[in-house]
């Protein structure tokens, strides 16, 4: 059962429904589409508690602004482009709880340029060749086939009720993704049909991220790169991140939306944790190229599914009952929504830094306090 | 030329090109959808999706459940091992064109460039099986072998805004159906009434890589539209022949 529980106020510069794509349909020529920035999607997701390819809301540079329309939890992951939730920030890399009535606004491209909202449940859109993701150029799948629009409300199926909030362990949040991408590529699987010169000059130079970039491939300024005997081979397959080179030398990197099949030399390919990463620089940015063997790229895979097997796991478990005591008197002290702290983590234990406004009835009057967590595990108010 | 050993070039951390030879050629193309039927009854682990194109299998994996070199060798095993498509018959689909007309407007150019009547420009166009090589470029959209070098034509100067779908043209000495709507520069000789691609059905495409099409006039728009309707209605039945 889903119940609508989002509307969309104002729809942002481009906002689409994306899971993790649809593959098993490529033979056919149909793109396999989903998020650009599959680790952030994968992300919002196990922290909003949902399993991790469940379809969420891809935010691109200018964020909607959207209202809840249930009593809920939703997550924040990728790019940051500044969230405010009824009017005050937002963090990113952790659950938050909503209100129905609840306004989460954006305001201006921080860092990154594409965010991932995930609702508790997932958004319930049909599937459409077994995925929920938009593929625009075609108008199917996501939510009517489109980017969403003013008064759009979107349904989300409903939590698992066992949910308890979780947070990225603060030694794995991103760092700032910055204007400048170090993209590690596999060579191949078309490079010998280039100059070594060109491999060289791929490995060595910076290349500018042109503005004929978006969710199909990402067009790159920089010094052409020279193919041995034309452009061309005979058509055939399109792996992610495949970097083509047409014939006037400016390398495409091809990504989510890529077509299923293409024509010019491949010259290298990008990673897929890089693709990730790429999925976040902007037009304009800049980025270098160096080789990693498959082996290490596949480790580096392994590690982004321990990281979101470990978000899923939910933070450790601590014994986190809260009470006061005035005058041998125990007391409960509660969140702001007046629930017992013991049903709710405080605050996340992996931080050392992280703390929250509580508050207790005493005797008839209510006290706040800040409640931490010290190393050890103890709790102190 | 057919290469005398499955070439494996890795394409990144979770794709891998098996490629069987280096040129366009059926005999070749046939092996590449033999090995995608093996491939694809090994269920071997962490494969996620098949790409068969003229003469390469794009083999995409899941490089956090498998590595390299277990699908390689899963597809090395498999070398040399008879294929299961070949030994069933290929299936020739027919698809109900009308020529000509507002829909063909380049047709009598393009029987006059061949020296031909019109009549014998459909005659020869819709004569031929052609082998649907690879899928790509568009959701449903065959890449198609074998028209006519009489019928070949070169591309449009200025392509045009805005082509149907369904519509059939030539570019070069290739021979396609748009399955949907786009700009393009081929030149139109007709359309069909079938719809190529649609993603609420069980089949989104009409055509697989490794069938056969085979074009077959309509004699009016009427019977067009009859085929149109029955076509939206969802009660219409392709017409599908064993290749001989």
């Amino acid at each position: 059962m889903s119940q609508p529980s989002l509307e969309i106020v104002k729809p942002g510069l481009f906002t689409t429904v994306q899971d993790l794509g649809r593959p098993g349909y490529q033979r056919f020529g149909v793109p396999v589409s989903g998020a650009m920035d599959r680790f952030a999607l994968r992300a919002a997701n196990a922290l909003a508690g949902n399993d991790v390819g469940a379809a969420a809301l891809e935010m691109t540079v200018i964020g909607p602004s959207i209202t809840f329309l249930v009593d809920t939890w939703a997550a924040l992951a990728g790019g940051h482009l500044a969230p405010n939730l009824n009017g005050a920030p937002v963090k990113t890399w952790r659950a938050f709880k909503v209100s129905a009535g609840s306004q989460l606004t954006f305001h201006g491209m921080q860092d990154g340029m594409r965010a991932y909202l995930a609702i508790a449940g997932g958004i319930d859109v049909p599937k459409v060749m077994g995925s929920r993701s938009t593929y625009i150029p075609s108008g199917f799948g996501g939510f009517e086939g489109r980017a969403l629009a003013e008064g759009d409300v979107l349904a989300a199926f409903a939590p698992d009720s066992e949910y308890r909030a979780r947070f990225m362990p603060v030694d794995h949040i991103l760092p700032p993704y910055g204007d400048t991408h170090a993209l590690r590529v596999i060579l191949g699987p078309q490079h010998e049909a280039f100059t070594p010169e060109s491999t060289e000059s791929l490995l060595s130079s910076t290349f500018e991220i042109s503005l004929d970039s978006d969710r199909m491939g990402y067009v790159l300024d920089g010094p052409a790169l020279q193919h041995v005997a034309g452009a061309g081979v005979v058509s055939d397959g399109n792996p992610l991140g495949a970097i083509q080179v047409p014939g006037d030398g400016s390398p495409t990197i091809l990504l989510a939306d890529r077509g299923t099949t293409g024509g010019y030399a491949r010259i290298a390919t990008v990673i897929g944790v890089d693709v990730d990463r790429m999925a976040q620089a902007v037009p304009g940015n800049t980025v270098t190229f160096s080789t990693i063997s498959i082996a290490e790229a596949q480790e580096l895979l392994r590690e982004q599914v321990r990281l979101l097997e470990e978000i899923a796991a939910g933070p450790p478990e601590v014994d986190q009952h809260v009470a006061v005591t005035v005058d041998g008197v125990n007391f409960e002290v509660t969140d702001a929504d007046g629930e017992s702290l013991t049903r709710e983590p405080v605050a996340d234990p992996s931080n050392p830094e992280s703390s929250q406004q509580v508050t207790a009835t005493v005797g008839g009057g209510t006290y706040e306090f800040e409640v931490t967590i010290e190393p050890g595990g103890d709790q102190q108010t | 030329m057919i290469y005398d050993a499955l070439k494996l070039i890795p394409a990144g951390d979770q794709a891998l090109v098996v490629e069987l030879g280096d040129e366009i050629d059926a005999d070749l193309n046939r092996r590449v959808h033999d090995l995608t039927h093996l491939v694809e009854e090994q269920r071997i682990r962490g494969v996620v999706d098949l790409t068969p194109t003229y003469r390469s299998l794009l083999v995409q994996y899941d490089g956090t459940e498998t590595s390299l070199g277990e699908v390689s060798s899963a597809i090395r095993d498999l070398e040399g091992k008879p294929g299961t498509a070949s030994s069933e018959q290929p299936l020739v689909v027919h698809v109900p064109t009308l020529y000509g007309g507002e829909f063909g407007p380049d047709l009598e150019d393009i029987a006059e460039r061949a020296g031909v009547p019109v009549a014998e420009a459909i005659n020869i166009h819709s004569s031929e099986e052609y082998l649907v090589y690879m899928m790509g470029f568009t959701p449903g959209f065959p890449y198609l072998g074998g028209l006519d070098e009489r019928l070949a034509t070169p591309r449009l100067e200025t392509p045009r805004q805005e082509i149907p779908a369904g519509t059939v043209g030539i570019a070069e000495s290739q021979t396609g159906i748009y399955p949907v709507s786009s700009p393009g520069g081929w030149r139109l000789i007709g359309r069909t009434p079938l719809n190529l691609f649609d993603p609420s059905r069980e089949s989104p495409s009409l055509l697989s890589a490794g069938d056969y099409l085979r074009f077959v006039p309509i004699d009016n728009e009427d019977e067009f539209k009859a085929i149109q309707d029955s076509v939206a209605e969802g009660t219409y039945e392709t017409t599908m022949s064993v290749k001989q």
